[in-house]
């Protein structure tokens, strides 16, 4: 995230990938994301982190993702959230799901916490530089990595994206929202797990394409 | 107190598909024989709070994890378990070294005899303490216990040397 920088709505990114997305692929969303996700409409197979424990949407994605090898799990992560467990980043590449893609909204604040600057970016930071999350994540070994600052690039190229062979790391310039309040949860978390489990291993049963 | 091997038929006969760890020097010693049992595959993640969300993961994907961690790391995964074994309510077992239970020689006075089983207690996870090999049956035992009750459980498996 650099200040001053072009950043896309994290509307209109998340609203490209509800389009691109499939509907066999599981999409975990977390705070912010999981807000804007709820409003463009979550699928049955889609698990909207609420309530969440900071840090954890990566390394469930990774746990789906190797249970579930035949099908894509899609998981958009905040940049407070990403630094909070940045060693789940290392976790990821040292199991190496190819099905695997971690979007990272970046917008650079705690966004839902009334966007305070993350310590990541310039605004918290004594040399008011940015950390630089596409550098790294290309250190730790994700196959894939994209970066994108515009939505209309993203929304060109999220098809593409989606299909590249994973781990892939996605990285999105997006702008927060002044005033945004926090995701609330779509109901009662156990019997939305037992439900999703219910349905994924039901899924699991039918002969079903084979991801890279 | 068990062999790699051990632990790895432990598992088999648990029904368990994936091991989420990290490695202390009595666990550590466990993973070859986890990694090459048919059947089972070790994840390794960097720390211990990672382990519950990897293993949420898994049981979300229709697989069967168990999570296998020093004390230590039950210290440091505080908000991740409660927010899976507790909001979420996923039945996750995990196997827990006890360290410096059978002696203190390397770390005299550890604290990690203190506070183990009253944090067990505090995240309500129920466990079984091990501290002698012909109890392996007792960690059989109280996993079905758990898996039937669809609740969260734990072998709390006493260890020698930090
Ligand atoms: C362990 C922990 N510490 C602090 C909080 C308070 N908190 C809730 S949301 C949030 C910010 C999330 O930021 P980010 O992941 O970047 O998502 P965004 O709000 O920007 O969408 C914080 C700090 C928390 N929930 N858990």
């Amino acid at each position: 995230m650099r200040d001053g920088a072009e950043r896309m709505e994290q509307m209109d990114a998340l609203r490209a990938l509800h389009a691109a997305r499939r509907a066999d692929d599981v999409v975990i969303t977390s705070m912010g994301a999981a807000r804007d996700w709820m409003v463009l409409g979550a699928g049955p197979l889609d698990l909207p982190l609420v309530p969440s424990s900071m840090g954890t949407a990566p390394t469930i994605g990774l746990g789906l993702a190797l249970a579930q090898p035949a099908r894509r799990v899609i998981v958009v992560n905040g940049d407070g959230a990403m630094l909070m467990n940045l060693g789940s980043l290392v976790t990821i590449t040292a199991a190496a799901p190819a099905n695997l893609i971690l979007i990272l909204a970046d917008n650079g604040v705690y966004e839902v916490t009334d966007a305070q600057p993350t310590p990541g970016s310039p605004g918290a930071r004594a040399d008011g530089t940015s950390v630089d999350f596409e550098a790294i994540a290309r250190a730790c070994g994700f196959r894939s990595v994209f970066h994108f600052r515009d939505a209309e690039r993203w929304a060109t190229d999220v098809v593409r994206v989606l299909d590249a062979t994973g781990p892939t790391f996605v990285l999105l310039d997006v702008g927060s929202v002044p005033g945004s309040t926090g995701p609330r949860s779509p109901g009662p978390a156990a019997a939305r797990a037992v439900e999703l489990r219910r349905q994924l291993s039901a899924a699991a049963k039918l002969p079903g394409p084979t991801h890279p | 107190m068990f062999t790699g091997d051990e632990m790895a038929a432990l598992c088999t006969a648990m029904g368990v598909t994936h091991v989420v760890s990290v490695a202390d020097s009595t666990i550590g010693p466990w993973h070859p024989a986890i990694e090459r049992t048919d059947g089972l595959r070790l994840v390794r993640v960097c720390r211990e709070g990672e382990a519950w969300a990897v293993a949420a993961g898994l049981y979300l994907g229709g697989a069967t994890p168990l999570v296998m961690i020093q004390c230590t790391g039950l210290f440091e995964s505080g908000d991740a378990l409660r927010n899976i074994l507790h909001d979420w309510k996923l039945p996750i077992f995990s196997v827990i070294g006890y360290r410096s239970y059978l002696n203190q020689t390397t770390l005299p006075g550890d604290t990690c005899l203190v506070f183990t089983e009253p944090v067990l207690d505090a995240w309500r996870i129920e466990y079984r303490l091990i501290t002698a090999p012909a109890q392996r049956d007792e960690i059989l035992a109280h996993y079905m216990a758990c898996r039937d009750a669809s609740k969260p459980g734990a072998a709390l498996i006493a260890e020698g040397k930090a």
